[in-house]
């Protein structure tokens, strides 16, 4: 509930803003390609809530402001919606260390449990 | 060493073999049973450039690569400002489509299918791919580049991390791909198709490059329209990429001769009808509106919003 009002805020903040949040979707009158193409045709006006939103969520996140104005402007309507809904439960890829950390806990796991012995600070239970 | 001084690391390695060893992966299976005719046994894009990664940019880097090899000037660092978010520690792959339109390419993303990434890799296509190299209680997410294959040795050849040249069994990258959802995605000039592209993929990756490189998506229609000469939303979608280039001639010509083409295409209609009375022919324009709004369909509202606009136009 708050974060749907959160959200309307941002959007009518960023409209009100001069509109700069959001690349305006095409000219009144007419109909994206995208529409057609995707068969469901979303409502201009909640894209841009989408848009707003997404953009002081990368802002958030440490993205430079016109670089995030940029990049939720070469999002399409349903990457944008996407992103708008589902942010933080999405995969980022880019944790190579992350497989090292995993085999160092595992390892550490080992060790503790009496089955390896590779870590000098580790006695084990048994 | 150490492992082998415990019996019970012994087991527990025998185990683990024994698991590997039976986890052959669905989609390599079926493929290496039943191979089509039309699929090389192995292929390789030796020329697709790479770029060691450092920590967490496996995001920029691959994307570097893909675009690099289309031609584009970027370098991990050139990207990292368009698809890093550095509160992740990582690269969306959201982003990673549109970092690609940037740069006036289309972003394909490829159906889930291993057979269609081979597909790729077979015509020359460098691939971006998610893996999922842990669990999926404990991802660990990350961006490789797909650049080649070989199924007799039941092999995928990666640009990977630091490794130039990371081959892996094409079982366990099932696996880790899998996790992703089987995320793929090509990066491609406009006047080139993926190999695999579908008609409605490809017009949506063309599409969603309309707002941003309105000149590469007016050839990628021409490139869609080659192949599909039926597809209305291509024919109108040439006319909306010219619209957005503000060439209304252009775009009145695109949208006369999809309708020409297409009469029941109502969304041409209204296309029409909106960049006549921008050019300031309204009575053609009111003709096109009126015919829009008697077809209907989903989009009726839109059309009699246009043709109120043009009845308030002096």
């Amino acid at each position: 509930m708050t974060g749907r009002f959160r959200r309307i805020v941002v959007g009518l903040l960023i409209v009100c803003m001069g509109g700069m949040g959001a690349p305006l979707q095409a000219h009144a009158g007419i109909v994206e390609t995208g529409a057609m193409v995707a068969g469901a045709e979303r409502e201009r006006l909640a894209s841009l809530f989408e848009r707003g939103d997404v953009r002081a969520r990368l802002e958030a996140l440490g993205v430079d402001p016109a670089q995030a104005r940029e990049r939720v402007a070469a999002l399409s309507d349903a990457e944008a919606a996407q992103l708008a809904v589902q942010l933080d439960e999405l995969p980022a890829g880019g944790d190579l260390l992350g497989a090292a950390v995993l085999i160092f806990l595992v390892l550490l796991f080992t060790d503790i449990m009496g089955y390896t012995k590779i870590f000098p600070f580790t006695r084990s239970m048994r | 060493m150490k492992f082998q001084s415990t019996p019970a690391a012994a087991g527990v390695f025998i185990l683990a073999a024994n698991l590997l060893a039976a986890c052959a992966a669905p989609q390599v299976s079926g493929l290496i049973e039943r191979r089509p005719a039309s699929l090389a046994n192995s292929a390789e894009i030796a020329a697709t450039p790479f770029f060691p990664q450092e920590d967490y940019q496996c995001g920029p880097a691959s994307l570097a690569a893909v675009l690099a090899h289309a031609g584009r000037d970027a370098t991990p660092e050139s990207l990292l400002p368009e698809v890093y978010l550095p509160g992740r520690k990582g690269s969306l792959q959201a982003e990673m489509l549109a970092a690609t339109r940037r740069h006036s390419l289309v972003a394909y993303p490829l159906a889930p299918r291993l057979e269609d990434l081979l597909r790729e890799l077979a015509a020359g296509t460098p691939v971006v791919v998610l893996q999922n190299l842990a669990l999926d209680w404990w991802p660990q997410w990350h961006y490789a580049v797909a650049i080649g294959y070989d199924l007799r040795r039941r092999e995928v050849v990666l640009r990977s991390g630091v490794t130039r040249r990371l081959t892996m069994r094409l079982d366990t990258f099932e696996h880790t791909w899998a996790r992703s959802g089987h995320w793929a995605m090509a990066a491609l000039p406009p006047d080139q198709l993926p190999a695999t592209a579908g008609e409605s993929a490809y017009l949506a990756a063309v599409a969603a490059l309309e707002r941003v490189a309105p000149a590469a998506a007016r050839r990628g229609y021409e490139t869609a329209l080659a192949r599909w000469p039926g597809s209305a939303a291509a024919h109108v979608g040439l006319g909306n990429a010219s619209y957005a280039m503000r060439d209304l001639a252009g775009a009145a010509a695109a949208y006369l001769r999809a309708t020409m083409e297409f009469p029941e295409a109502a969304d041409a209609w209204n296309n029409l009808a909106q960049v006549l009375v921008e050019l300031g022919r309204r009575a053609e324009a009111l003709v096109a509106a009126r015919r829009a709004v008697s077809l209907g369909g989903p989009r009726l509202p839109a059309y009699r919003e246009t043709l109120d606009a043009i009845l308030r136009t002096p």
